[in-house]
């Protein structure tokens, strides 16, 4: 490596980083250090002028509690997803293991919703699980009754289903990745813990779940940071609502923008900000670990 | 699984007929339901739409509502805005980040360290998405395509630094010290040795920000809503303007259209972008 220790570093000269530099300052760093600064002012659109307020923001938000509660919302539906992606994402990677025609045509139809617009997804959805919408239909003609259930509006269970419809459209992506991992599992160790009595179920519970670790923790952690940050499904299908019972940080950072209230938007920013921040150490660290496999 | 094993294989006896079965009864369930679902209630007259549910249209007008929504949703208008906004944003994180990885790949010092913790901290860190409005009116670049374009090039450089960053360090030395002893400089020496090796991790890059950027809206939302025309965007209109309400069958036929393009290139190059995605994953 040092054999020409001279020369070397005009062979790879500082100013290429300069334009990549800028931009990121420029047009990332910069409005996150303004998160910081216009989070404590009465920024809004109903004023020409900006003055600080100091903790203002914050204490109405917490006071209220808009705060907590969608804190609250943020976390568990991170966490459902991060549970029901990786659930589909690996049933569905076991289902289509064997490479047969069918399994790879039916590959490539679970990729479809990966590459279509949340947005789309979420109002597709939204029509489907309508109270006389096609689920109920189904379920009404399985059961043979008459089935209205308001699967989008109920305050408890509507983040389940919101959730379930995110990782739906996503479940394609960690089926894929899944898929890579099992094909890393070299047919020796499967073959020998066969030939030691395993059952299908002790083969995938102890040899080939944990030799899918690294694909678990991508997929998990895709998965945290990606509905951390959501936004469109639930946007199409509930706009946050009923009562608040799925208003992620995001709706309500969009919510509160459209009313004017630019300063309680940024504060929520910064919530969510620093939320993901405290949570992505440990992401970090795993992304940094992979690296150095690269 | 208890079925007698029709063949001598020692592979799971039953799995011949059931897999399958059961692969064709998860598709129709999971993806059939809801697409038959939009494609059904697109092809419906308004009366019909009005309750969207599974039944076939009594007459198909599928392409009277694909020419009414094209007209009234700007598809060419938002056809060409995603296409402007999202061309020059993933040729710029793919160059700029290419130059900053190469050099953060080579060189090794404290300070550098810094620079690249930073520098993809933007993977996991949310944009802060409020402020970003402020900033770009006070650069007179609010609602404007070039603030769009370096909103997303922000957002995504991190991710295109991370890829290429390690990419660069698995490429030997040698291969730029051939070059350099032919007297080449170090824009040539990136141009013409460095940037073809790195294809296939740019390739990988381009799928996913080419597919984060043409579906955004939320970001889109705050920096141009209203101002530019773009796919996602003016989904958004057609399905919360009073208009369309309840217009099922216009909201279905937009969906169909606005995932056409994406859908055509997954066709023909699918083999290559599921084998790019899941070679970036999984290493």
């Amino acid at each position: 490596m040092s054999s020409r220790p001279r020369g070397r570093r005009q062979d790879h000269p500082l100013w290429f980083l300069l334009p990549a530099l800028a931009v990121l300052v420029i047009f990332f760093f910069v409005p996150t250090i303004f998160n910081f600064v216009y989070a404590f002012t009465d920024w809004s659109s109903f004023k020409s002028g900006i003055g600080f307020v100091g903790f203002d923001n914050f204490v109405s938000l917490f006071t209220s509690g808009t705060l907590v509660n969608a804190l609250r919302v943020t976390l568990v539906y991170a966490v459902l997803v991060a549970v029901f992606q990786n659930v589909f994402g690996i049933a569905l990677a076991l289902l289509l293991e064997k490479d047969t025609r069918l399994n790879r045509a039916a590959r490539v139809a679970f990729f479809v919703p990966v590459i279509m617009s949340a947005l789309a997804v979420g109002y597709i959805f939204q029509a489907l699980l309508k109270p006389e919408g096609a689920l109920n239909e189904i379920l009404g003609f399985v059961t043979g009754t008459e089935v209205s259930i308001a699967w989008l509006g109920d305050t408890t269970w509507t983040i389940v289903v919101v959730a379930i419809v995110h990782s739906w459209k996503w479940m394609g992506l960690s089926m894929l990745i899944y898929l890579a991992g099992l094909k890393t599992i070299s047919a020796d160790v499967l073959e020998a813990g066969r030939l030691d009595g395993a059952s299908w179920w002790q083969t995938f519970r102890h040899i080939r779940m944990p030799l899918l670790a690294p694909a678990i923790t991508f997929n998990v952690a895709t998965a945290l940071l990606g509905s951390m940050n959501g936004f469109d499904i639930v946007q199409a299908t509930t706009e946050g609502g009923p009562g608040g019972a799925t208003e992620l940080l995001n709706i309500f950072i969009f919510r509160t923008f459209g009313q004017g209230l630019f300063a309680q938007a940024t504060t929520m920013s910064l919530v969510l900000f620093l939320m993901v921040t405290i949570l992505a150490f440990p992401v970090i660290r795993f992304l940094r670990k992979r690296e150095d496999v690269l | 699984m208890s079925v007698a094993a029709p063949r001598m294989r020692r592979a799971r006896p039953a799995s011949g007929i059931l897999q399958p079965i059961a692969t064709v009864l998860t598709v129709v369930l999971l993806l059939g339901v809801p697409f038959w679902l939009v494609i059904s209630t697109a092809g419906k007259n308004q009366a019909e739409a009005l309750n969207p549910n599974l039944t076939p249209p009594s007459e198909w007008q599928l392409f009277e509502n694909f020419a009414q929504v094209f007209g009234d949703g700007r598809m060419v208008l938002g056809f060409f805005g995603s296409l402007l906004v999202m061309v020059p944003a993933v040729l710029g994180v793919l160059i700029l980040g290419s130059m900053a990885a190469w050099i953060l790949g080579r060189r090794s010092s404290r300070g550098l360290a810094v620079i690249y913790a930073l520098a993809i901290s933007g993977i996991v860190l949310p944009p802060a998405v409020v402020t970003i409005v402020l900033l770009l009116r006070q650069l007179g670049l609010a609602g404007t395509p070039i603030g769009m374009i370096g909103v997303y090039m922000g957002m995504y450089l991190s991710t295109v630094i991370f890829f290429v960053t390690g990419f660069v360090r698995t490429i030997p030395q040698e291969l730029e010290e051939a070059a350099r002893v032919d007297g080449a400089g170090p824009v040539k020496v990136f141009v013409r040795i460095i940037l073809p090796l790195l294809m296939p991790v740019l390739a990988t890059a381009t799928i996913l920000i080419c597919l984060y950027i043409w579906n955004d809206v939320f970001y889109a939302l705050f920096v141009v809503g209203g101002r530019l025309d773009t796919l996602p965007l003016n989904l958004y209109q057609v399905a919360s303007a009073g208009l369309y309400l309840q217009n099922w069958h216009l909201i279905f036929a937009y969906i169909i259209l606005m995932s056409l393009p994406l859908l055509l290139v997954f066709v023909f190059a699918q083999r290559k972008i599921i084998s790019g995605i899941t070679s970036g994953a999984v290493k």
